[in-house]
């Protein structure tokens, strides 16, 4: 057995260093190096910095719920507990002068997150599945009240904050600007999703997946589905904990919002909308999320209502997340037809996104008229300012949503034909020949 | 006693509507093998569709209707929604409950904003119709306690003594041999949603005068409805009960008296620090029990799941 495995093993590492696997890499690093030249306003800085947090943290979320097949509702208390402690810790070098450089601080937070996971994962990871679901959700909620209570670590009300500028310069940084912390984010990101790329390709994130897909016969292999379990569920822990302590560098101020079932829930939300099917999913997921929350929220008081109904209609239509979506193009690409599928797509696409815009005006258009300042019956949309009591605009909204669809639906005919078209190999001899 | 007597009747209230919640979601649990996280939602619209009818017709109305349209809801959403997931497997089904769950509240926030809606009980209940000592009970909560036990007493005679309740129980064992025998098992399941949902909605309609009409109560009884079923045993309507009345009567009596931690240490034989504000373990030494009151169901949750995760009166792993 060790014999072969070892072979097997030599040879997986070799396949790994192709171009193919270590091109996207190159690219988002590259990508990330860039990113603060073109969007140099303090806003996109914050927002890319928040985004880069949240991909960690899905990631590490992803272990679990994509890799490991453990649909955790508690898992903002290992992301939290690392940052708290790394509140801390900042705080004591501030006074006490500890010789700790900033940029180590993930590493505590994540050693702390993974300590958390050890002693939660020694009775949690026993059973996947519901019951596993349950004591997270119970130690989630236990955590986040307890936060309330200890006040010694968690602050209480007000939460701890600190001052990451007090600490020792690293090389002349002192991490007093946005784009120092950015700098450090993004650097603490492409190493923490190499780590939990390399931990995927490993034995035991490959034993991963086999237990997640069938334990028995895991078990029948020889391998403990409780202990593959356990490791995911630590590794996972660590990388929740990394994604604590970058939050605290950035925010300096952690509070009970940070361990609370919110926190967790829309950590489940990011990486299923993304895709848990794909390592690549939880980042699509967070990058887009972040984006809705920061450029819808400016936007509508509606956001919310819209972020959850792409999240139900996401789990109905598309199971497997936009990073599913995305690969289903695969096939159609490697037969050569994508091109086909570019006509249909847009015939139905545009219209599809009239009806979706206007079913959003109306709601919008119904909300104002329902909750506006009594008086007060102009709104604008899209930079259109119109009166929300005269006919016209509900006519001309409620009649674009319904032309948007219809056409919709009468080109979706057309877009599924092509699609079975675009997904087999045609060719009309073949097919006439059998 | 007197105030012994008040907490027994105040849980006893909490507990029933714990129960009238956690029936429905321990039937649907059997039934789908998966947990509902919106059921608590179901609750929710049932007191907003009952405030709403209320403004036109009266508390009485509200109070057959709404539980009906939201169980009319419920079996939509199964039959249009959760039956389309459910081929993909558990994880998606519960993932789209609760993605549900955060819909439903966004769509009560839309129609009927972000406070508290003035919804009452009906004027008929508003009196006293009794004392313990200083402490006047409420009508409307006997009347709460009385609808509750009617419809446990309901729901025992219906699945165990008649032939729709026979065809259930079994359906929820044997589907297949049921749907040989003939019976349509798919519309049996999105009944039992229908109904669960319905006394959700019911629970709503009689909880909402008392604990207030609001967006966020599903999130607040949400988590403590899984609680429940999870202590009790998933899929066992015995367990509910039980675990309802303990989990009422706990967090009430939690609530009530007011035990300080600093006492019991002291009882001990620990001697009380100096210096508190700085005291490293100061949390423990000001820890009062209705401090801890609201997490004590999730720690007798996490405590049976580690020794025995059947529950109390389960029988299939959970």
């Amino acid at each position: 057995m060790t014999d072969t495995s070892s072979i097997m093993a030599k040879k997986r590492s070799y396949g790994g260093l192709s171009t193919g696997t270590v091109a996207p890499w190159v690219i988002c690093t590259a990508i990330l190096l860039v990113l603060p030249y073109v969007f140099q306003s303090n806003s996109a800085l914050t927002i890319m910095n928040q985004m880069a947090i949240t991909i960690v943290f899905a990631l590490a979320y992803n272990m679990l719920l994509g890799q490991g097949g453990m649909l955790s509702f508690g898992h903002a208390v290992y992301m939290g507990m690392g940052g708290f402690m790394c509140m801390h810790v900042m705080n004591w070098v501030e006074y006490e002068n500890i010789p700790l450089p900033l940029p180590l601080l993930p590493v505590i937070g994540g050693l702390f997150g993974m300590g958390m996971a050890t002693i939660i994962g020694s009775f949690s990871t026993r059973t996947a599945g519901t019951v596993f679901a349950m004591i997270s959700l119970g130690i989630g909620e236990l955590i986040a009240a307890s936060s309330v209570i200890v006040v010694a670590f968690f602050g209480g009300e007000e939460g701890v904050s600190g001052d990451r500028t007090y600490g020792l310069p690293v090389f002349g940084y002192e991490f007093l600007t946005k784009i120092e912390v950015y700098y450090l984010t993004a650097g603490w990101l492409v190493l923490s999703a190499l780590l939990m790329y390399l931990f995927s390709r490993t034995p035991v994130g490959r034993m991963a997946n086999a237990v997640r897909d069938n334990p028995e016969r895991a078990q029948f292999l020889g391998y403990s589905a409780r202990w593959v379990r356990f490791y995911s569920f630590c590794a996972s822990g660590f990388f929740a904990g990394v994604a604590g302590g970058l939050f605290a560098i950035n925010f300096e101020i952690l509070t009970e919002e940070n361990l609370n079932l919110v926190t967790s829930g829309s950590i489940l939300l990011i990486t299923f909308l993304g895709g848990v099917g794909f390592f690549f999913g939880p980042i699509i997921g967070a990058i887009v999320f972040t984006l809705l929350q920061s450029v819808l929220s400016l936007q509508t008081e509606l956001w919310q209502l819209y972020v959850g109904a792409l999240f139900v209609l996401t789990v109905m239509y598309f199971p497997g997340g936009l990073a599913g979506v995305l690969m289903m193009h695969v096939v159609p690409y490697k037969l050569g037809k994508l091109g086909t599928l570019v006509v249909p797509y847009i015939k139905t696409l545009i219209p599809a996104a009239i009806g979706i815009l206007g079913l959003a005006s109306f709601c919008e258009l119904m909300f104002h008229f329902k909750h506006a300042a009594v008086g007060e019956h102009d709104m604008s949309l899209f930079g259109i300012e119109f009166s929300t009591h005269s006919p016209i605009p509900w006519i001309v909204i409620i009649g674009l949503t319904v032309i948007g669809f219809w056409l919709a639906k009468r080109s979706s005919a057309e877009l599924r034909e092509t699609w079975g078209n675009a997904n087999v190999m045609t060719s009309s001899k073949e097919g006439g020949a059998q | 006693m007197e105030l012994v007597l008040v907490i027994l009747i105040d849980g006893l209230v909490y507990g029933l509507l714990l129960f009238m919640l956690s029936s429905g979601l321990t039937l649907i649990f059997s039934m789908m093998g998966v947990l509902n996280f919106a059921h608590a939602s179901f609750y929710m619209l049932g007191a907003y569709f009952a405030y709403q009818i209320s403004r036109y017709m009266g508390f009485w109305p509200g109070l057959i209707l709404a539980p009906i349209i939201v169980g009319v809801a419920g079996a939509a959403i199964e039959r249009f929604g959760l039956r389309k997931v459910h081929q993909y497997g558990h994880v998606p089904e519960l993932i789209f409950t609760f993605g549900l769950a955060l819909l439903i509240e966004e769509i009560v926030q839309f129609f009927w904003g972000k406070n508290q809606v003035p919804y009452d009980a009906p004027e008929v209940l508003q009196f006293a119709l009794f004392s313990i000592g200083t402490n006047e009970i409420q009508a409307y909560k006997v009347f709460m306690i009385a609808i509750s036990v009617l419809i446990f007493l309901c729901l025992l005679y219906v699945l165990t003594k008649t032939r729709v309740g026979m065809i259930i129980q079994a359906a929820l064992s044997y589907p297949r041999t049921v749907e040989a025998l003939g019976h349509n098992v798919p519309f049996i399941f999105m009944g039992v949603f229908g109904v669960g949902t319905a006394l959700a909605g019911l629970a709503g309609v009689i909880a909402g005068p008392q604990l207030g009409t609001f967006p966020g109560m599903a999130f607040l009884l949400g988590s403590i409805v899984f609680v429940t079923i999870v202590i009790g045993g998933l899929g066992s309507l015995w367990g509910a009960l039980v675990a309802s009345l303990l989990i009422g009567w706990m967090t009430t009596f939690a609530a009530s008296y007011n035990v300080a931690m600093a006492d019991i240490l002291m009882a001990v034989g620990f001697e009380m620090p100096e210096e508190m504000s700085e005291h490293a373990l100061r949390d423990i030494w000001t820890l009062t029990l209705p401090q801890i009151g609201p997490i004590l169901p999730y720690l007798l949750m996490v405590v049976i799941l580690v020794f025995r995760p059947y529950g109390l009166f389960g029988k299939r792993d959970a």
